[in-house]
């Protein structure tokens, strides 16, 4: 080992032994973990994008509650993020707006009115400061209370197990919406709960790389596992994998070189997208 | 009792009447085709069946033990399956989904009837494979399997020989035939009016007037003259 190499595995260390850094290490695999998961629905059911459009919504309703003075804006911010993802998922594939336009509409509307709150009414003496961190995530996964972090694993687990519990239907609902309804899956039921998983998901999220980075989360795993896998659960698992991998290699880049968590983060999952991609096209893709 | 017994049906979508005073009945067995241009309400009156829409008046009944989730529904390809990472043994056991109520776990028999319905359809040898990455016909036998794992009595098929090539038409139209002289009943939409004469036992034409009755009625009525010839003419 070179002594710059221990001068950079010591830092770690250090940094690694302060319990606001294991709590932002805990909650950010946990995130990468849950946001993977429902990529690929998100990404075959065209909605991409509902990442940004909910995290948007939920930066209109995080500047309403800094102004009212809200002690947990969380309180707050998830019942108005999970009202807008169901009226959003709802009607799947037989809407009248179409998913992307419904959701272009409602992010930027909900991101203007979000700002011009926090402009008319903010009693911060550092708002463009608020609004960058809200947007980019910066520093906020760091300055995690205990409070936080628990809450945060609480609602990850949640997440996971629930999306345990709903693969099968999932799958159904995402390949064939007509067939399920057809023989009796109740597909408005699950698309109801997969939109509230999904705005759970976004709120958490926002914590760790802001509201425009979280789209970035959602599908950059999904992407790249159906570049390599050819069946549902390899993608799926794959894209977990990825996206804790992706994740933790991100936060510790961040830790040591001190650049932002979120855009650090997105950074290498562009980058093992890349890879991914670039192994698809020199193999031509690996069997299931 | 017949197995689906439609009164008297009006059918369209916002205000656009398609289709007036529907009426006609399939019985356990039948195999029935829909025919008619395009626009006539075809695929209306068959989600209509489905029950992913409700029809403008009248009434659809399920009789003979039929329930209404057990149709095993064969749909035109979406968008969405092009490029839909799915295996195959996924895919077909996904029709076992409408039975599961909440259960969120298949069970061994339906895992079971999965690996059966696979075989029956002749696609076993696929199992692990991407169902993207088969070729039309396949696909199509992929759906049927899926299909199957929904419904032991009724099929409903929406134009299932679109986009195949002569030969492997040929082959689906003889899986769907033996499966109708397995016992399970057929209501398939079809522009195929010959195939439909041929293997249909039951006509149904949808146009400004309709026709209901077998097909050899069918044959010897005004409406069914014209448009075998019509047909024979392209």
């Amino acid at each position: 080992m070179t002594p710059q190499e221990m001068t950079l595995f010591g830092k770690l260390s250090l940094y690694l032994s302060y319990p606001f850094v294991q709590y932002a290490i805990i909650v950010g695999v946990l995130i990468a973990l849950c946001s993977s998961l429902l990529g690929v629905t998100l990404v075959l059911k065209r909605f991409s994008f509902i990442g940004d459009g909910l995290s948007h919504v939920a930066f209109g309703g995080l500047a309403i509650a800094s102004v009212v003075n809200l002690t947990n804006e969380m309180w707050l911010v998830l019942p108005i993020t999970v009202l807008s993802a169901v009226l959003l998922l709802r009607t799947g594939q037989n809407t009248r707006i179409k998913g992307d336009a419904a959701i272009a509409m409602i992010s930027v509307g909900a991101l203007a009115f979000g700002y011009l709150i926090m402009n008319l009414f903010s009693t911060s003496t550092n708002l463009s400061g608020d609004v960058c961190s809200t947007l980019f995530g910066s520093t906020s996964i760091l300055t995690l209370t205990q409070q936080e972090v628990i809450l945060s694993a609480i609602l990850s687990v949640l997440v996971i197990l629930l999306f345990i519990f709903l693969y099968h239907k999932i799958f159904d609902v995402t390949f064939d919406e007509n067939f399920a309804k057809a023989s009796g899956t109740r597909v408005e039921l699950y698309n109801t709960v997969i939109a509230i998983v999904i705005a759970v998901i976004i709120v958490l999220a926002m914590n760790l790389v802001g509201s425009l980075l979280i789209s970035a989360l959602v599908i950059f795993p999904a992407l790249s596992a159906m570049r390599l896998f050819r069946s549902f659960k390899a993608v799926t698992i794959f894209s977990a994998v990825f996206s804790v991998v992706c994740a933790l290699l991100g936060m510790l880049i961040s830790i040591i070189y001190g650049t932002p968590v979120g855009s650090t983060i997105v950074a290498v999952d562009t980058v093992a997208f890349l890879i991914c991609y670039a192994i698809e096209f020199f193999k031509g893709g690996v069997s299931s | 009792m017949a197995q689906v017994q439609v009164r008297d049906v009006s059918l369209g979508y916002d205000n656009n009447l398609l289709v007036e005073h529907l009426d006609f009945s399939v019985n356990a067995g039948d195999y029935l085709c829909i025919v008619g241009e395009n626009g006539t309400g075809k695929s209306t009156l068959m989600r209509t069946l489905l029950g992913l829409q409700k029809p403008l008046a009248g009434s659809i009944e399920f009789g003979d033990g039929l329930k209404s989730t057990e149709i095993g529904y064969l749909p035109q390809q979406t968008d969405v399956q092009r490029d839909f990472p799915a295996s195959v043994r996924e895919i077909v056991l996904s029709g076992c989904q409408g039975r599961m109520g909440l259960r969120p776990f298949y069970t061994k028999e339906e895992k079971a009837l999965a690996e059966t319905n696979m075989e029956r359809m002749g696609i076993s040898e696929f199992a692990k494979r991407c169902y993207r990455e088969l070729s039309g016909g396949q696909q199509q036998r992929v759906l049927l399997a899926r299909a199957l794992c929904a419904t032991r009595k009724i099929l409903l098929l929406d134009e299932p020989v679109a986009g195949l090539d002569p030969k492997v038409t040929a082959e689906l139209y003889k899986q769907i035939a033996e499966l109708n002289e397995e016992g399970i009943t057929i209501i398939m939409i079809s522009h195929d009016i010959d195939a439909a004469v041929s293997y249909a036992s039951h006509i149904l034409h949808v146009a400004d007037k309709v026709f209901f009755g077998t097909r050899e009625e069918y044959k010897d009525s005004a409406l069914g003259r014209r448009f075998l010839k019509g047909g024979e003419d392209e």
